[in-house]
């Protein structure tokens, strides 16, 4: 423990500030998007090793990604852009084909389009569908350009592995009332299955919507960053099967330095919309424990563009709730001051 | 949305689109997203929790309203508050726990008491204040040991102001925006509606004569609730738009009506006509529980839209000015 006690933001070491004395360097993820190739095959990993029940076999009606986002059955979720960008000096083969510009944006303007129609019951805890079929009805197919230059010259594809950002600051810890969410020694975030009853606090504080509840059981879950192979000297499900060593695991410093040299590499490729998301120890959740290297906006992979730990704030909120709390106090006293009887 | 994609999609549709379609299809907002999905996970939490909301606020209300009555010697008030506050005690138990996803698993929130959970901090003080309320009502019913009654009541009422307001920080303290951004003002209008529902109930229950108090608590409750309403929807920015849209707005509206309405029939009719007392209680009753089942679905609305998590959140970078630890 730091000597001023746990604090609520800024950079700080997350294992030492819950009180191990020498605990292990902190492990991370460092997910870099620009060699994923959308395989998924850390989904499958984190859910067989995890073994995390099914979350339906749907088709989502919008893109690859058929999982959605992270949810209480879903602790990896790779997302799937298409864009009409190209991606540093890549060629995309396009010249002469009588391509047609991408669909993602019509396909992003149904989603919504049905997501807002949705039955708000069906969100949130649900990562699976929405009826984009339903919206979708009547919609004609896009007609394609007959020549090429009508269409597009330009194709990049975003693929992202997301997970849970085991937070130096985080809300969904921070709020639980029963304890069962804790901070281990590898300075990850982690539920216990065994304590947790259920009472949804930590759903809406995360600001990244990772954990969620499971409608079966009712507890919340998400992603340990495989806490029991981490005690056995592991790594992580998904960093052991991902075929491309998009998802890097290690000690948080390494992988900050790894990802700070992959930066200046692609920018030397041509690549310049790349850059590092969630390694700053600065920003509002006192840096993400799992961090990415992302080829656009964060908020085009779902992801906030500048997160803020809740909890910040609680000092502040209790001393509102104080000034409150006299002024209801006061307002009976003034209600009987002047009572005859 | 500008993303994924650019204008691709006005090119797409440039011909064989069906007229009038084309419009629907253009997304609403210029932001980016995930497919117009949620950011955030919405709140899993059911009725149960604004009607606990309701139910506690009434509670602690009526407990200060007992505990002032008893100390001024009017036995009816004494006796409607303590007895209300012990029906709303029942109500706010079963209301916390049926709403767990593992309701036998409640008493896991006594493992721990953690200053940084308004969940926990609220936990611990229902426990204080809980059967303290419930002994000043036992009081009450029996008649016996009336300076026990008397001292629980008090203990009672000490701790009630705490109850009525620490729900407020219990939903700032998350990632929602229209929670998040309000936890200045949501305090002030959860002790308010807490003192003008109770007010207005006791009103309702006691005769005119004895129900000064109520009406005057009833009144400064409401007009603290709609002030600081005022200043919240004037004051979060782009958080404030779903407390007017959907169903949150129209309960929002509903609230705004009733607990004026009531408070004004109640300050001006309340002390000649009992019926009068008593419509306009229930009239703030009502106010109460839209207003908290406006701020809950807000909330919800406000998850729900990636917009109200990524376009203010966008605007403090584009400004050079995110949020640092070194602010």
């Amino acid at each position: 423990m730091t000597p001023e006690g746990n604090r609520l933001f800024g950079p700080v070491d997350p294992a030492v500030d819950a009180g191990y004395e020498s605990p292990p360097r902190r492990v991370a993820f460092f997910t870099d998007t620009s060699v994923c190739i959308g395989c998924k095959a850390c989904e499958v990993a984190c859910k067989e090793w995890n073994l995390v029940p099914d979350d339906g076999l749907e088709l989502l009606g919008m893109s690859y990604d058929n999982t959605g986002m992270l949810g209480a059955d879903s602790w990896r979720h790779v997302a799937f852009i298409e864009q009409n960008r190209s991606a540093g000096h890549q060629d995309p083969g396009l010249e002469g084909t009588p391509a047609g510009p991408s669909g993602s944006s019509v396909v992003a303007g149904l989603v919504s389009e049905a997501i807002a129609a949705a039955d708000a019951g069906d969100l949130g805890t649900d990562t699976g569908s929405v009826d984009v079929a339903g919206v979708a009805k009547g919609v004609p197919l896009p007609v394609l350009p007959a020549a090429a230059g009508n269409g597009r010259a330009d194709l990049r594809w975003l693929m992202m592995s997301d997970v849970c950002k085991h937070c130096t600051h985080a809300a969904c810890l921070d709020v639980c009332p029963t304890g069962s969410l804790f901070r281990t020694e590898f300075g990850t975030v982690v539920v216990q299955e065994d304590i947790c009853n259920g009472c949804g606090y930590c759903i809406p504080a995360c600001p990244y919507g990772v954990i969620d509840q499971r409608k079966s059981d009712g507890r919340a879950w998400k992603c340990t960053l495989c806490y029991d192979r981490l005690k056995d000297g592991m790594q992580p499900a998904c960093a052991q099967a991902c075929p491309t060593d998009s998802i890097q695991f290690g000690t948080l410093e390494e992988l900050r330095e790894r990802g700070e040299a992959r930066v200046e590499e692609l920018h030397d490729a041509g690549v310049t919309s790349a850059r590092l998301y969630g390694e700053d120890p600065g920003d509002g959740v006192g840096g993400a424990g799992c961090f990415f290297l992302l080829l656009d906006d964060p908020e085009v992979y779902g992801l906030p563009p500048d997160p803020v730990v809740a909890t910040r704030k609680l000092p502040e909120m209790w001393r509102r709730a104080g000034v409150a709390a006299l002024a209801l106090a006061a307002a009976a006293v003034a209600a009987f001051s002047g009572a005859r009887r | 949305m500008t993303a994924p994609g650019d204008d691709a999609q006005a090119r797409m549709w440039e011909k064989g689109g069906r007229p009038g379609r084309e419009q629907a299809m253009v997304p609403k907002a210029e932001f980016g997203s995930y497919y117009g999905r949620p950011v955030i996970k919405r709140p899993v939490w059911k009725w149960d929790i604004p009607a606990y909301f309701f139910t506690g606020g009434v509670m602690a209300g009526c407990s200060l309203l007992a505990a002032g009555a008893d100390l001024t010697g009017n036995h009816r008030l004494r006796r409607a508050g303590r007895l209300a506050a012990a029906v709303n005690i029942g109500a706010s138990t079963f209301f916390l726990i049926h709403d767990l996803g593992r309701p036998a698993r409640f008493l896991n929130m006594m493992r721990v008491l953690k200053p940084t959970s308004p969940m926990s901090v609220g936990t611990w003080l229902l426990t204080a204040y809980g059967p303290a309320a419930g002994l000043a009502a036992a009081g009450e019913v029996t008649g016996r040991l009336p300076a026990l009654s008397r001292a629980a009541g008090l203990a009672a009422a000490a701790a009630a102001p705490a109850m009525a307001t620490y729900t407020a920080v219990l939903i700032a303290d998350t990632a929602v925006p229209s929670w998040h951004d309000a936890y200045r003002q949501l305090p002030f209008v959860f002790a308010g509606s807490a003192a003008a529902s109770a007010g207005g109930l006791a009103m309702a229950l006691v005769p005119t004569a004895e129900a000064g108090p109520a009406r005057r608590l009833a009144v400064m409750g409401a007009a603290m609730d709609l002030l600081a309403a005022k200043q919240m929807e004037q004051g979060i920015g782009l958080s404030a738009d779903p407390y007017h849209q959907g169903r949150a707005g129209k309960l929002d509206r509903w609230a705004r009506r009733l607990t004026g309405g009531g408070a004004a029939a109640g300050a001006l009719l309340g002390r000649r006509s009992r019926a009068a007392a008593v419509a306009s209680g229930a009239a703030l009753l009502a106010g109460a529980a839209c207003t908290r089942f406006a701020v809950f679905y807000a909330g919800r609305q406000s998850a729900e839209d990636p917009k109200y998590t990524v376009v203010p959140q966008r605007e403090r970078l584009n400004e050079g000015r995110p949020v640092r630890a070194d602010d």
